[in-house]
């Protein structure tokens, strides 16, 4: 696979650009919309299933001419509600492991599992995606093993997994930076010819940093197919999303990098994705990268370390414990005649089996290599590296000989 | 065979007037066959052409390096050679430049990026401490970032504020990071060649007032020794160069202060003292055993570099070198350095920068009275 050395003369646009500019005339023409109407995003959220699980009339969906989403299929949404319960369940259960004081801490996405299911379940194995700290029901459902996408909050290593198998960054701590790392990875990719699409996520709190603006710019002007996927969860750590910013929404943002931006009720695993798997497939035939602002809520605070009596009132929380987006999805299920007893039994089994890992893995005292702290900074080691590993060693040799001469006394 | 220092007009002249006789001076030196003079700048476009010729996945991006050829000219021709695919300009954000450079590296290229000033690299500064130098090591080596961030730097070019920095201490200080610096016209294209063969992250320091300096050698054969050498280890990586060989006292230095600690040593030599210049050339990893080697040979030192002296690279080296060879030492080890200010306006540049006549001082303050 090599790059292509063709070249036109600078400044002229590349076939990407040329059928991007084509759909976007196309539906300019047919639906009789300005360019930026096609990049705003729709008047409303989409939203297909109502709190209270029942599907709403295609007419009060949100979807307009030019953000038309077709509903997915039964399998798909049966895939997705297992993976819910299956994230209720690790949210649920790596807290539980937390307030026993087996993990110092744990960022929960209690609340947001429509969100992190959506995420992986519209991407395809050749699809990369980049997750946030709070992301790891997202890169478990991209099928990572559940207690190596732990391993960052037991302690013994900042990383798990190995991306480049599992085409799934690190869990980024610093915020929106790996969005950058999510556009290079597009730009390689189609560059090499490749269909790749690359979901890059991250908080409403996020879209602030000087990054998100960068990638998305960035994204935008090379053409790249990239997903900028923002959880809007209402709160960065404290600071509400209205001291955030003042835009009308966080999907307007979008039109101003010249892409598009679309609003989605992030609770309704449904709604999440017909529009991301639309989103994705218009990346993957060229259109460029897309903006999705998922509305939801954090539903317990930032992190087992925080005290969000302090910044909000238990009612805003309430109201959102009556739209949870996995009780919601099991009435509609049911109420289709697609989930019964057997099934939802079959899925509880599956979630008790990953909760049963998660507390094996993450009992366990794992032990640690000294010498991994020298071991992997560089590919080609330092001689003063090498000089730090021996005199580290040394001092573990003599206190280990020490501690021996004392037990033999 | 001493590098020609730049004119004192070019270096009190303004920048875009010394780059367009530079872009002049390197399109007249065409490569012909057997030893011809050529400038700094011509050896690394030189690099750049042949590392993208013998790998499809070098790339090279960054802001004006594209149909301008870079504002010193060092990416001049990429573009028209390999395509806009290959070399490309960005819009201006350094770290959208060193971010997007990590993940292309994350999913097989090969990036040398330029930061087109050192001080505006500055925005960049998160991505490269937090992810290119700690990328390797948080992956437990799955994920290897062969990069190379290219930062002209250093002064004596009578620049406007923010043009003349010398950032190269934090860079060194962040653990992950190699730390090149060639200060000769060969250096520069057997160390660039080496950085982007490196799988490591290199952040590569060019002397920019050097950029116009001349040596006279044959292109063709540097490539042909770097290309057939086979023997490992034989690189420039953590492998500091004998500038000059001398026995009464050793002059440490790298990039833009190496012909200065040059010219200071040829002044000495008039005056009956044989100093050795020892070029560091790759300050991460530091060559401890050259260095050092001299110093116990001279049992003298004097550590010359334009970044402010403290906390900084000379101050490693200072440490360093009295750690491994205080029982050689004759006097305590000096440091010439910029002092502990912001790099001034060309008009107080010469107050600021170590010089000759400084150099020579911290020489004589090197108790000889025994």
């Amino acid at each position: 696979m090599t790059i292509s050395a063709d070249h036109t003369a600078p400044r002229t646009t590349t076939p990407g650009q040329e059928a991007h500019e084509d759909a976007l005339a196309e539906a300019v023409k047919k639906f009789g919309i300005t360019v930026e109407d096609y990049m705003l995003p729709a008047r409303h959220q989409i939203q297909m299933v109502a709190p209270d699980g029942t599907l709403k009339p295609k007419d009060e969906q949100g979807t307009e001419p030019g953000h038309e989403y077709p509903v997915p299929g039964d399998e798909e949404l049966l895939a997705a509600y297992e993976q819910l319960v299956v994230g209720r369940r690790v949210n649920d259960q790596n807290s539980a492991l937390v307030r026993q004081g087996r993990m110092a801490v744990y960022p929960s996405s209690h609340g947001q599992e429509a969100c992190q299911v959506a995420a992986a379940l519209c991407l395809s194995d050749g699809d990369w995606m980049f997750p946030t700290y709070r992301d790891a029901v997202a890169v478990m459902a991209r099928g990572v093993d559940p207690v190596q996408v732990m391993t960052i909050f037991r302690g013994d290593w900042h990383g798990g997994y190995d991306p480049l198998k599992h085409k799934v960054g690190i869990q980024c701590t610093p915020l929106t930076t790996q969005l950058l790392h999510a556009v290079g990875v597009a730009h390689a990719a189609k560059l090499r010819g490749e269909d790749t699409v690359v979901l890059a996520m991250c908080g409403d709190g996020a879209t602030s940093e000087g990054d998100f603006h960068e990638a998305l710019n960035f994204a935008a002007v090379f053409h790249l197919p990239v997903i900028f996927f923002v959880q809007n969860n209402k709160y960065a750590i404290s600071v509400p999303l209205a001291h955030q910013s003042v835009a009308p929404s966080l999907a307007h943002k979008a039109v101003g990098y010249g892409m598009a931006g679309e609003r989605v009720d992030g609770n309704d695993v449904v709604a999440l994705l017909a529009v991301l798997d639309r989103a994705v497939k218009l990346a993957r035939e060229g259109s460029g990268p897309l903006l999705v602002e998922a509305h939801t809520y954090r539903m317990q605070a930032h992190t087992n370390a925080d005290d969000d009596t302090r910044y909000r009132e238990s009612a805003e929380v309430a109201e959102w414990r009556a739209k949870d987006p996995v009780t919601r999805m099991r009435t509609y299920l049911t109420g289709r005649g697609l989930l019964d007893d057997d099934g939802e039994a079959r899925i509880r089994d599956h979630a008790e089996t990953v909760a049963a890992q998660l507390r094996e893995g993450l009992s366990e005292d794992v032990p640690v290599d000294p010498q991994d702290l020298f071991r992997f900074v560089f590919d080609r080691q330092t001689p003063q590296l090498k000089e730090q590993s021996a005199m580290l060693a040394d001092e573990l040799a003599r206190d280990a000989a020490a501690s021996t001469e004392e037990a033999g006394k | 065979m001493s590098p020609t220092i730049t004119t004192s007009s070019e270096a009190h002249g303004n920048v875009s007037a010394a780059t367009a006789r530079a872009a002049a001076s390197a399109a007249a030196t065409a490569e012909a066959a057997g030893p011809q003079p050529v400038t700094l700048a011509k050896a690394l476009n030189t690099a750049l052409v042949d590392a993208m010729s013998a790998d499809p996945t070098v790339l090279v991006f960054g802001e004006d390096v594209g149909t301008l050829g870079g504002v010193f000219r060092i990416t001049d021709g990429l573009t028209a050679t390999f395509g806009e695919q290959r070399c490309f300009d960005t819009p201006l954000a350094e770290s959208g430049i060193v971010g997007m450079a990590v993940g292309m590296a994350i999913n097989g290229m090969r990036p040398v990026i330029e930061m087109q000033f050192d001080a505006f690299a500055y925005p960049a500064f998160e991505q490269i401490i937090s992810h290119v130098a700690k990328m390797h090591n948080r992956t437990r080596g799955a994920v290897k970032l062969p990069l190379v961030i290219r930062v002209p730097y250093g002064g004596g070019i009578g620049g406007v504020e923010h043009h003349c920095d010398s950032s190269e201490s934090y860079y060194a200080h962040t653990a992950g990071l190699k730390v090149y610096t060639p200060a000769t016209v060969a250096d520069g294209y057997r160390m660039l060649r080496e950085a982007i063969d490196s799988d490591d992250p290199v952040v590569f320091m060019e002397p920019k007032k050097l950029y116009w300096s001349k040596d006279v050698l044959d292109l063709a054969s540097l490539r042909a020794s770097y290309e057939e050498s086979t023997t490992p280890g034989l690189g420039t990586e953590g492998r500091a160069a004998v500038a000059r060989p001398g026995t009464d006292a050793t002059l440490i230095a790298y990039g833009p202060s190496v012909p200065t600690a040059l010219a200071a040593a040829e002044a000495a030599a008039l005056e009956g003292r044989s100093l050795e210049v020892i070029d560091v050339r790759t300050i991460v990893p530091f060559d401890d055993d050259t260095v050092c080697e001299s110093v116990r040979k001279t049992g003298r030192a004097v550590v010359i570099a334009e970044a402010h002296g403290f906390a900084s690279v000379s101050s490693e080296i200072v440490a360093r070198v009295q750690e491994r060879c205080f029982h050689h030492l004759a006097a305590p080890i000096r440091r010439v350095t910029g002092f502990d200010v912001p790099y001034p306006a060309p008009k107080l540049e010469k107050y600021y920068l170590p010089g000759v006549d400084r150099i020579l001082d911290a020489v004589d303050d090197l108790q000889w009275e025994d």
